[in-house]
């Protein structure tokens, strides 16, 4: 079971809440996909639509909320969004984003460490959504955060883990969980996530922009699972050199 | 008397407190947040703070997001 | 706080491999403890020449073709624990000496005249005959001369590393002798070194503390070699986790049977050790592999960048021998006389670089003494 700052999770599929067509499709969306942890953003009120309220409909017994800081700049806006959704209602958790950078919404590692460690001491749960950086991985981890989210590739491009080898030694080295989230476009780049042995894998735009969001969303559980059930059950390697006994040429000077 | 909430201007009554803005724009108490010249409102305060000539408010709520 | 799992355990573990297991290891980028059980296992044995080729594919690929030398200088073979296996223990009535810092200083500068840049400190386990204050400023004498400078000595309290490591230590060596915590107490008699827990916590002890560098090991020879490999695989990956900035290193000293000395009860064969020394560079591709002067100079070369990094050389375990050939009382026997210079050339010819330095200490900011006032002024 996965445990992140104390409370299990039974699936390893956390959603996003951006980009549906309607509230509508995102809760049948989400209902399909299983997920008990969805991210959503804070944003202003619509003054001119201000009954627009699409969380409404996400009933909140079953889905853990997981604010994140998106559009924070620095450090600075991370914290003030951080405490923003507290005081909505988000609790201690936050998704912790940093990205300075419009184009490409790359997170910035300075700022994200930084943020972490602030609020951490205020007592969050922070997942930091970070480039799949290894020895950033283990700088967050050391301030406290709750788990580390590295990126597969750049937010919304759906070209799946081409971070693959970062992301081994990240999960090779640490000890919190670690969740790759971005660029998953496919449920078999959110599959081989989890053959690698993350620990979960968030999903946003790809179940989102489908032409059936609600299919997708299954299809996505689905290689949740059989990624997870592939990795618990130790794959088989794929046998090159070492299938026969070979000739020690090089070890006769063993006595 | 006049305030800037989520980045416009408003007139309200002088004298009018969070819980008078929430109910002209029809906004459950529960589903926003209150920041107030800088300072985030506890729920309870709603029908307590008052607003003052140029306050600066926003609400912000939970949207969809990645 | 690492737990070493019962050693019966460990030994079943790795008596249920089978060669698909050992098949499946070597097919593996990351075998992972199951891996190491397979690779250290008897259905492995069949494997020693493929096993070999990835030792050194790995060792090759992380540590390119160089060659680590260094030397270790014992500066006391008073000890007051009582190990059955070991030359200084309490109960051998040998001449015991601790060398005075000058004729410390002294054995440096002829190790260094001789061309080491790293030098290992080591000493029996007496701390009243020679503590921390002596270290310290051993190494405060020696830091300019050497490029790195190892201690292996008395396990010190955290805060008694940091201090070392502030006067230019940035490597401990603190090995657990055995992971077996029966045959630990049969071995150890009395002394401090008695309290297996101590002894195994130490090494975090000295990550924590911030040195560079923990060495890590088992004697050869006390216990199964298989289980205790697969204790220190489990050993290292622990140390990993916690304390990823410290780099690891495994040493593998191996009892010989000799006349007139302990009798190890389970004596470990070369080919054994091989496999030991092979199964460990597969499971850990980073971690440094030690190959002292206790082995034979056939069997050195020909290891020569299948696995092993760091070769002694030119050594001597007496207090104050390399100065003075005459003194007694050494703590094991040497199978390698060849000096430096014969080990780097053999090292050479087989096409790799003898490195006689790895690390300046000059780039340490942290803790370094003012430089002398007469420079000052």
């Amino acid at each position: 079971m996965l445990i992140i700052a104390g409370r299990s999770f039974r699936s390893r599929l956390f959603g996003g809440t951006g980009k549906f067509s309607s509230p509508a499709v995102m809760k049948e969306a989400l209902d399909a996909s299983g997920c008990e942890m969805v991210t959503v953003a804070l944003r202003r009120v619509d003054l001119a639509d201000p009954a627009d309220d699409i969380m409404s409909v996400l009933d909140r017994e079953r889905y853990l909320f997981l604010p994140n800081t998106s559009g924070a700049r620095d450090a600075g806006e991370a914290v003030r969004l951080a405490h923003l959704a507290r005081a909505s209602g988000g609790g201690e958790w936050l998704k912790l984003e940093v990205t300075p950078d419009p184009r490409t919404l790359l997170p910035d590692p300075i700022e994200t460490l930084k943020a972490t460690e602030i609020l951490v001491k205020e007592g969050f749960h922070v997942l930091p959504y970070m480039n799949a950086d290894p020895i950033l991985a283990l700088r967050l981890q050391d301030v406290g955060a709750a788990a580390v989210m590295p990126l597969g590739s750049p937010i919304g491009t759906n070209q799946g883990v081409l971070t693959k080898a970062m992301i081994e030694i990240i999960i090779d080295q640490a000890q919190v969980p670690v969740v790759v989230d971005a660029g998953l476009g496919a449920p078999s780049h959110a599959a081989l996530a989890m053959e690698m042995g993350a620990d979960a894998v968030l999903v946003n735009t790809a179940i989102a922009v489908a032409g059936d969001p609600v299919r997708m969303a299954r299809a996505f559980a689905m290689a949740v699972e059989a990624g997870r059930a592939a990795y618990e059950s130790g794959l088989g390697m794929v046998s090159k050199d070492a299938a026969a006994s070979s000739p020690e040429d090089g070890l006769g000077f063993l006595r | 008397m006049k305030i800037v909430c989520n980045g416009t201007e408003h007139q309200v009554a002088a004298g009018a407190k969070i819980v008078d803005l929430l109910k002209e724009f029809d906004l459950a108490a529960d589903t926003v947040v209150v920041e107030c010249d800088t300072l985030i409102l506890k729920r309870e305060d709603y029908d307590r703070h008052e607003l003052r000539e140029g306050s600066v408010v926003e609400l912000i709520r939970f949207v969809g997001g990645g | 706080m690492f737990v070493t799992p019962d050693f019966a355990e460990l030994k079943k573990a790795i008596a249920a491999a089978d060669a698909f297991d050992v098949q499946q290891a070597l097919a593996a980028e990351r075998i992972g403890i199951k891996g190491l059980a397979a690779l250290l296992s008897p259905a492995a044995k069949p494997y020693m020449g493929v096993m070999a080729e990835k030792s050194a594919q790995i060792t090759g690929r992380r540590f390119g073709r160089a060659v680590q030398l260094y030397a270790p200088l014992y500066l006391s073979s008073f000890c007051s624990n009582r190990c059955v296996y070991c030359g200084f223990s309490a109960d051998n009535q040998i001449e015991r000496r601790v060398l005075t810092l000058a004729e410390a200083e002294h054995e440096a500068t002829i190790l260094h005249d001789r061309g080491f840049n790293h030098l290992l400190l080591v000493s029996g386990e007496a701390p009243a005959k020679m503590g921390v204050a002596y270290l310290e400023e051993l190494a405060l004498r020696l830091r300019d001369r050497f490029a790195a400078i190892s201690i292996e000595v008395q396990p010190l309290r955290g805060e008694e590393y940091a201090r070392l490591f502030a006067a230019g230590i940035t490597a401990v060596a603190v090995y657990q002798e055995t992971y077996d915590r029966d045959v630990y107490r049969q071995v150890h008699l009395s002394g401090k070194k008695s309290d297996y827990d101590h002894r195994l916590a130490t090494p975090a002890l000295v990550a924590a503390a911030g040195m560079r560098e923990v060495g890590i090991g088992a004697l050869l020879g006390l216990s199964d070699w298989r289980a205790e490999g697969l204790a220190i695989g489990l050993h290292l990956a622990w140390l990993r986790k916690h304390f990823w900035r410290t780099a690891l290193t495994v040493s593998f000293p191996r009892m010989r049977p000799a006349m007139g000395e302990f009798t190890p009860p389970l004596p470990v064969s070369e080919r054994e050790m091989t496999q030991l020394i092979f199964a460990l560079r597969i499971f850990d591709p980073d971690v440094g592999l030690l190959l002292s002067t206790r082995e034979e100079a056939r069997y050195r070369d020909g290891m020569l960048g299948l696995g092993p990094t760091r070769y002694s050389a030119g050594s001597c375990t007496v207090p104050g021998g390399y100065g003075n050939r005459d003194v007694t009382g050494e703590q094991f026997s040497v199978g390698d006389h060849r000096n430096i210079d014969e080990v780097s050339e053999v090292i050479r010819q087989k096409g790799f670089d003898p490195v006689r330095k790895d690390w300046d200490p000059i780039f340490q900011m942290h803790g370094r003494r003012p430089q002398s006032a007469a420079l000052v002024i």
